[in-house]
């Protein structure tokens, strides 16, 4: 048995109401006969058959519309010369009752009348045409002046804009960064990258005056300084060198570095950032590591989740950190993702330090060289390995008792160098 | 040869198979484009699809007086011409599916039947635009002192384009190699030639550009075949352009979705009694060339020919969608 | 110092005159045909001498059938010529739109890849000659609008004399317009100059403040502008598209990644025209280092007028480009 189908005769052809039966049951039908005569949008068309059989049931009356693909006969074929072809469309329900599309003229004149009005009046209607639409009121800022200000961490409300209309392009940028404009983000590490020149050296100057101005006016800081005895650390530190090859050997500023990061996990408030008159730490310890350059200026680029990274681990990070920053490779968020800041000035012979802290974070840690020094213990004078660790804290965010805990912390880290 | 002579066997035979060749032609058209309207009625093919029933004669006529070395331009009801001119059942329903297999890769569809094997330059689908491709051809093979010809089929419609105009001058100008074919069906989709031309007789058009013309019963076989082996030769004789008037009927609508307002049904049939191929095997049977039997068995390999084809055409790949936007600039340069 | 002169003196004119002399000597296949490109000359008298060169069967002239010729040389190009066809201004290559877009453009893709067509079709465009409303028009745009072909517009002698022969080695139709004010253009060329590459835009001026984009006559405007311009430390960069299609824009989005401004100069119509493609890709491609909206100058939208005031007024002008730029950088700080 085949069933008949109602045809399509162009993809715009979508469905088909039946005017007559050319045949009746039991009438037998050749292939290319005309069995039935079908209204379509274009007319009355013939519909011939496609096999060789007898008519066993027709299943529409005139009179009925139909989608195309809809059973309309049932025919029996004869012999085995059949050669059935099912419909394509198989997301054609059978019989399914024909639904007419239901688009809304009411989006289409929604359209056509703002189109019109901006027509008519461009500049004049632009805001009330905004208001309509529901949009907010927005300062213009150019593309690239909006890439810049979040580089800086610059809040943009607080540029002035000299572009048209008041809008903010990226020299208005660049002007409120080297102003020391209040920044409300990030910290303002980002110094131009590329080729090394006085360009390069006036840009590392004014975003270093930038955020350090800016600091000085605005964080009112406390420090705190404590000395560490790190005998049995560097104890433990030579004795694990003696096991490595000369280039995976640790350096002690990477226990250091470790120390401070555990410290910060024990003492969250330090780590993060004072953001619009609010304190806001931070989860994930990122460490900026200030690294000096040889033609001077400094940048701290963020040594990511310090805290959960190995030993080994931050040897690689600090050393890869080093030579890019160096070459000017540094990635954008290495730039600014930085929640703290160490400082280590032991290098250049500083016994300690005190610096001032990178807005809009709240803490900087400072280490002076590694000296031995005479250490009193259980009543014994003794030459020890001492360094001081200085902590520089931001007022309005922390008092000097949770530096206090953090300095604490750090030297009990760093008298168990061996689970750093 | 004297006349009244009975002709050797082997002529005799010769001409038997000449003309079953045709006959299988021609019958291959008809159950090719009902198995067409079959596919498109349950949706296996889409888009525009122009059958050729009735108009088989014009095709298979013309295509006997070509080589394989030259060129053919056609419309876009060319599924006719493709089969006559050689290019497989398969390959052509595969395109009609638009499936990777067919002869255009499936990205031209029953309207752009391509092949290169068989120099078949289209399915062209703009009325009258694939005069002037014919042209340049032949011009190619002028220049080139290449000695073939350039058969370009069109439509009595393409008579209003003034791309037929423009191409029938430069060939005659140029004295190409071309032979155009006219079939002349009465009706460019609804209109009928009287309703768009001042002259009807189209032979009168090429006069203007002195291009020898001749008009041909369309639904004769053998007057047809005959009438294009002249105009070829003269072609072939470096003479210039000669059209071919063949005037014909389809008889199935202009296109699937046509309900046919513009012609009456007595119309229709009265061209469907002058039946190209039933005439034909007529005029075989009464020389006693064509048996039942033979008829019968050429109607079989037809029917597998064709199954076949559906066959070919349905276990056929689709082009990978990465694919896409391929084949709109040459993969490689060339030399 | 070397006394041998090593280039030469010469016209745009004569330096694509000398790229088809060229390609017709290099390749026997080659041949060019058009309205009055032969005894006449060519209405620009661009192919002037090279019937007496290479004769009537190489050097065509053909009746005024834009359609039929522009088709033939489709056709020839599918029968293994390799047809430099000439039609006279672009206003006249819509009577053989059809051919170009239904045809040159689809037939590798319609024939799945059998039949490619290496075609050549040079045009003039452009106004400032006080042609008028039917011979003045730039539409290079429209046709860079359609895939399948290519779409070259050479500003320089070099270019004129280099891009023809790449675009005829080229499998696919090309489409080479030429600016009818450029003709007369003289300069030096170097006397080896030769084939260039016909797939990139070139910088023609370095400068760090504003990317000029554009193509055809428009290039010199732009060069003269960016000129004075540099006499106000604003340094403009220049960038000569060359091929409108396919569209270079790695170069001019590099260009915009340093300057952080754009200014599209095009002769075409604005609306829809090559300049808002442009302006999208920027969108598209370098949004986020625009420090100004994207800014156009392009032919006024009307048919173009025949007196010479109206004209010029009609057109891109150096004073226009100079005085946008200078609003641009200058608002900005």
């Amino acid at each position: 048995m085949v069933e008949f189908r109602m045809p399509s005769l162009g993809t715009d052809m979508k469905k088909g109401t039946l005017v007559e039966w050319k045949v009746k049951p039991g009438d037998h039908v050749k292939r290319g006969d005309i069995i039935a005569e079908v209204e379509t949008e274009k007319g009355v068309i013939e519909i011939e058959v496609f096999v060789d059989g007898i008519i066993e049931k027709l299943l529409i009356q005139p009179g009925d519309e139909v989608l195309v693909g809809t059973p309309i006969a049932l025919i029996r074929t004869e012999g085995q010369q059949e050669t059935e072809i099912k419909a394509a469309a198989a997301e054609q329900d059978e019989g399914a009752q024909v639904k007419e599309g239901t688009e809304s003229p009411l989006q289409y004149k929604a359209c056509s009348i703002a189109a019109h009005r901006a027509k008519e009046q461009p500049e004049q209607t632009r805001e009330k045409l905004r208001a309509e639409a529901g949009g907010e009121k927005r300062i213009k800022v150019s593309p690239a002046a909006r890439k810049r200000a979040e580089e800086l961490g610059l809040d943009l409300t607080t540029v002035r804009g000299t572009g048209p209309d008041g809008a903010i392009s990226l020299a208005d940028v660049e002007k409120a960064a080297i102003a020391g404009k209040p920044a409300e983000r990030k910290a303002a590490w980002q110094i131009p990258t590329g080729p090394e020149g006085a360009d390069f050296q006036l840009g590392m100057r004014r975003a270093i005056a930038a955020a350090m101005g800016r600091s000085n006016r605005e964080i009112p800081h406390y420090y705190l300084e404590t000395r560490i005895d790190l005998s049995r650390a560097v104890r433990w530190l030579t004795e694990e060198n003696k096991k490595r090859s000369v280039k995976d050997r640790i350096l002690p500023v990477v226990l250091l570095l470790k120390a401070t990061a555990l410290a910060l996990t024990e003492v969250p408030a330090l780590n993060g950032y004072w953001i619009e008159d609010r304190h806001q730490p931070v989860e994930a310890i990122h460490v900026g590591f200030a690294i000096a350059l040889r033609q001077g200026g400094l940048i701290a680029p963020a040594i990511h989740h310090a805290d959960l990274k190995s030993l080994d681990e931050l040897m690689v990070d600090m050393k890869d950190l080093i030579t890019r920053t160096r070459s000017g490779g540094l990635r954008s968020s290495e730039m600014t993702d930085a929640t703290v800041t160490l400082t280590n000035l032991g290098d250049l012979g500083v016994e300690s330090a005190f610096g001032l802290i990178y807005p809009p974070q709240v803490a900087l840690v400072s280490f002076g060289r590694i000296t031995d020094q005479p250490w009193v213990e259980n009543g014994m004078i003794g030459i020890r390995p001492v360094v001081s660790a200085t902590l520089a804290g931001d007022h309005r965010a922390t008092d000097g008792r949770t530096g206090s805990q953090f300095l604490n912390a750090l030297h009990r880290y760093l008298q168990e160098a061996e689970r750093l | 040869m004297n006349a009244g002579q009975t002709p050797e066997p082997i002529h005799m035979a010769r001409e038997r198979d000449h003309n079953h060749h045709m006959l299988y032609q021609m019958l291959l058209i008809r159950r090719f484009e009902g198995k067409c309207a079959e596919l498109y009625s349950s949706m296996k093919i889409r888009g525009f699809m122009h059958l050729y029933d009735g108009e088989e004669a014009v095709a298979v006529g013309v295509m006997q007086s070509l080589t394989a070395d030259d060129a053919v331009v056609a419309t876009y009801r060319e599924h006719g011409h493709a089969l006559a001119r050689g290019i497989s059942a398969c390959s052509i329903m595969a395109e009609m599916y638009g499936k990777r297999e067919g002869c255009s890769r499936g990205r031209g569809g029953s309207m752009h039947l391509f092949d290169d094997k068989t120099r078949f330059f289209g399915g062209n689908a703009i009325v009258g635009g694939g005069l002037p491709i014919a042209v340049g051809l032949a011009l190619a093979d002028k220049v080139q002192k290449r000695p073939r010809l350039t058969c370009c089929f069109f439509g009595e419609g393409a008579v209003a384009e003034g791309e037929f105009h423009e191409s029938m001058n430069l060939a005659a100008l140029w004295q190409l190699p071309v032979l155009f074919v006219c079939e002349n069906n009465l009706y460019a989709m609804g209109t009928a030639l009287a309703l768009s031309e001042s002259v009807t007789d189209i032979t009168a058009k090429a006069a203007g550009y002195n291009i020898e013309a001749e008009a041909v019963d369309g639904m004769d076989l053998s007057a047809v075949e005959k009438a294009a082996n002249k105009a070829a030769s003269r072609v072939r004789s470096g003479k210039g352009p000669v059209m071919l008037e063949c005037r014909t009927y389809r008889f199935r609508a202009h296109s699937m979705f046509d309900p046919e307002l513009y012609r009456a049904k007595s119309e229709v049939e009265a061209w469907k009694g002058r039946c190209p191929i039933a005439s034909f095997i007529r005029l075989l049977k009464e020389k006693g060339m064509l048996t039942d039997t033979e008829l019968h068995e050429m109607e079989e390999r037809i029917a597998i020919e064709i199954d076949d084809a559906v066959a070919f055409a349905e276990a056929g790949m689709w082009e990978p969608v990465e694919e896409l936007t391929r084949f709109v600039y040459s993969d490689r340069r060339t030399e | 110092m070397n006394s041998i002169k090593n280039t030469v003196k010469m016209t745009y004119r004569e330096a694509v005159r000398e790229a088809i002399r060229e390609a017709m000597r290099k390749d026997e296949r080659v041949f060019l045909m058009g309205e009055d490109v032969g005894r006449y000359g060519g209405c620009f008298a661009v192919s002037k001498g090279l019937l007496e060169e290479f004769g009537p069967e190489r050097i065509r002239d053909t009746p005024l059938s834009e359609s039929a010729f522009v088709g033939a040389g489709i056709g020839a190009a599918l029968g293994g010529m390799r047809p430099i066809v000439e039609i006279m201004t672009v206003n006249f290559s819509l009577l053989a739109a059809d051919q170009i877009l239904n045809n040159a453009a689809t037939y590798l893709h319609m024939s799945g890849g059998l039949f490619n067509v290496p075609i050549v079709i040079r045009m003039s465009t452009g106004g400032g000659k006080q042609l008028a409303a039917q011979h003045s028009h730039s539409l290079e745009g429209w046709y860079a609008h359609i895939p399948g072909i290519k779409v070259l517009t050479p500003a320089t002698l070099e270019d004129a004399r280099g891009m023809l022969w790449t675009a005829l080695e080229d499998p696919d139709p090309v489409l080479i317009f030429e600016n009818n004010t450029l003709y007369n253009m003289e300069g030096e060329l170097p006397v080896d100059a030769g084939a260039l590459d016909i797939d990139h835009a070139l910088i023609r001026r370095t400068g760090t403040h504003v990317t000029l984009i554009t193509y055809g006559a428009s290039l010199f405007k732009s060069l003269e502008a960016a000129e004075q311009l540099s006499k106000e430390e604003i340094q403009a960069e220049v960038i000569d598209l060359r091929t409108l299609r396919p569209l270079d824009h790695d170069t001019f989005l590099k260009s915009i990644s340093k300057t952080h401004r754009a200014v599209i100069v095009d002769e075409g119509w604005r609306s829809g025209g090559i300049s808002a493609e442009i302006s999208a890709r920027i969108m598209e491609g370098a949004f986020y280092d625009l420090d100004a909206p994207v800014e156009r100058i392009c032919g006024a939208e009307v048919p173009m007028p025949y007196p010479r005031h109206l004209e010029e007024k009609a057109l891109p002008q150096v004073e226009t480009i100079i005085s946008t730029v200078r609003r641009m950088v200058k608002s900005n700080g």
